[in-house]
């Protein structure tokens, strides 16, 4: 089997796994709506204040929400040992945890872009800055999923790994929340933000070429 | 490797040997601790009283003797450890992944010293204990990175995982640490304009810049005794099966 077919495979897989558990998908949506209901509810519904921290709500849930479904990443191959197989496999491990990285992004990751407009209407965000919060939550949920994979490639081998997981990643998502809440608050007061945007496709880029590695030598240090 | 003098690397070969480090640490030990106390006796004496107190801030300047040299540690033992724990990776030397996992705690304190005093000195100087500032949210962000570090040595049991795990976090912090000091740094200046932080420092004046270059240097050595107390400490842990520990505690004793 060549390397490419064996890393569509994998994606291939992962898919139909996650569409035969549907709720494994359903949760981090949930979750996600269910934060951003709780902020109106918490600090008052004055519309302006809520314009005013919209971007920084709905980017601190979609992290919060990448975060609790990176468990599912790993976890029931690594339970059936499947993950070990992939991991014998003679291609290079990292491409095909790229695959399953991604695969898991498709299923967690692009479904909060669906709902995110609407939220972000019903949080009173200016219509015109909808689409640069689209293009940030494009370009910033995959790198989530990628930092979010070496943490918890790290802990999967753990009994207790969640606590220590939130500890692991969400330094690592500094990064992208600021330049992600910045560029969609920049957008709604009618500035420019090309370079917010380029700086986070840069580091997409960068978490796409490097991340694979760490964390499959991190699942091969869990698998032993 | 064809650089570096022969002698210089038949000496880093030997320190990789654990009761060669040992031994060799014991003897080195009581001179470092004499070069600590001379640097900081005359480094606090050189800030504390040589140097003239600041023309805008009297002297609660000073705390810059201990805040500014915390500062530089925190950042430098975080390169340290990443690097020592890179070299436990590739080489698999046992010593490099002991001396990556005993340097976690101390950056951590020395992150928390930088945060602690930093915040002591704000509240007469800014009129506030925190401000999220570019600098002092990436050194709160570093000591959650040290944090993590030694939480996850600590969630795994077996230590030789362990230490391969905290490897490759360090190595993925290393990465992201210019990346949190600058995407701060950009969110801070498009955020707000400038605020208390503009401090406009005037180049500093040799009598006082020459007790910070002590004080820095009495950290360094500082470090390196911590460090070396906390290996030998883990050492004798990890090896306390083997035959020049037994050795060791048996000659201690008698």
């Amino acid at each position: 089997m060549s390397l490419s077919r064996a890393f569509f495979a994998i994606i291939r897989r992962d898919l139909v796994l996650a569409l035969r558990r549907r709720s494994e998908v359903a949760n981090p949506l949930l979750f996600f709506v269910l934060v951003i209901t709780l902020f109106p509810l918490g600090i008052g519904a004055q519309p302006k204040l809520l314009q005013a921290i919209a971007p920084g709500i709905i980017w601190v849930s979609a992290l919060l929400a990448a975060m609790l479904s990176l468990d599912s990443l790993f976890r029931s191959d690594f339970d059936d040992g499947s993950l070990e197989q992939i991991l014998l496999s003679p291609h290079p491990a990292s491409v095909l945890i790229l695959g399953k990285i991604i695969a898991h992004w498709l299923v967690t990751g692009l479904p909060l872009l669906i709902v995110a407009p609407l939220l972000a209407v019903f949080l009173g965000m200016p219509t015109h800055s909808l689409g640069i919060l689209l293009l940030t939550l494009l370009l910033g949920t995959p790198v989530l999923s990628l930092i979010g994979a070496i943490g918890v490639a790290l802990t999967v081998g753990l009994r207790r790994g969640g606590m220590i997981l939130s500890l692991l990643v969400l330094p690592l998502y500094v990064p992208v929340l600021i330049f992600a809440s910045n560029a969609v608050e920049m957008a709604s007061s009618g500035l420019p933000v090309s370079a917010q945007i380029n700086i986070l496709i840069s580091i997409l880029f960068m978490a796409l070429v490097l991340a694979p590695w760490p964390t499959a030598a991190a699942l091969k240090m869990s698998i032993n | 490797m064809f650089l570096v003098p022969d002698p210089v690397v038949r000496f880093f070969h030997r320190m990789a040997s654990p009761p060669h480090f040992y031994r060799f640490t014991e003897r080195l030990m009581p001179w470092l601790v004499v070069i600590f106390l001379l640097l900081t006796a005359t480094g606090l004496y050189g800030g504390l009283y040589l140097a003239p107190a600041d023309y805008q801030q009297g002297d609660s300047y000073r705390i810059i003797y201990i805040h500014v040299p915390s500062a530089w540690m925190s950042l430098f033992i975080y390169v340290v450890m990443a690097i020592a724990g890179a070299i436990g990776l590739v080489w698999r030397i046992k010593l490099a992944e002991i001396v990556a996992i005993s340097s976690a705690p101390i950056g951590a304190s020395f992150t928390f010293i930088a945060l602690f005093t930093g915040s002591l000195w704000g509240k007469p100087m800014w009129g506030t204990w925190w401000v999220w500032d570019a600098r002092l949210t990436s050194e709160l962000i570093l000591l959650f990175l040290y944090l993590g570090v030694i939480g996850l040595y600590g969630a795994i049991d077996d230590k030789r995982v362990a230490s391969k795990a905290v490897a490759i976090l360090a190595l993925v912090g290393v990465v992201n640490i210019p990346i949190i000091h600058y995407s701060v740094e950009w969110w801070n200046t498009l955020h707000q304009g400038p605020t208390v932080t503009k401090m406009d420092k005037p180049s500093i004046h040799v009598t006082m810049l020459i007790p910070l270059l002590l004080m820095a240097l009495s950290f360094n050595v500082y470090y390196l005794i911590a460090l070396i107390l906390r290996v030998r400490v883990e050492l004798l842990q990890r090896e306390r099966n083997t035959q020049w520990v037994k050795y060791r505690i048996l000659e201690n004793r008698q």
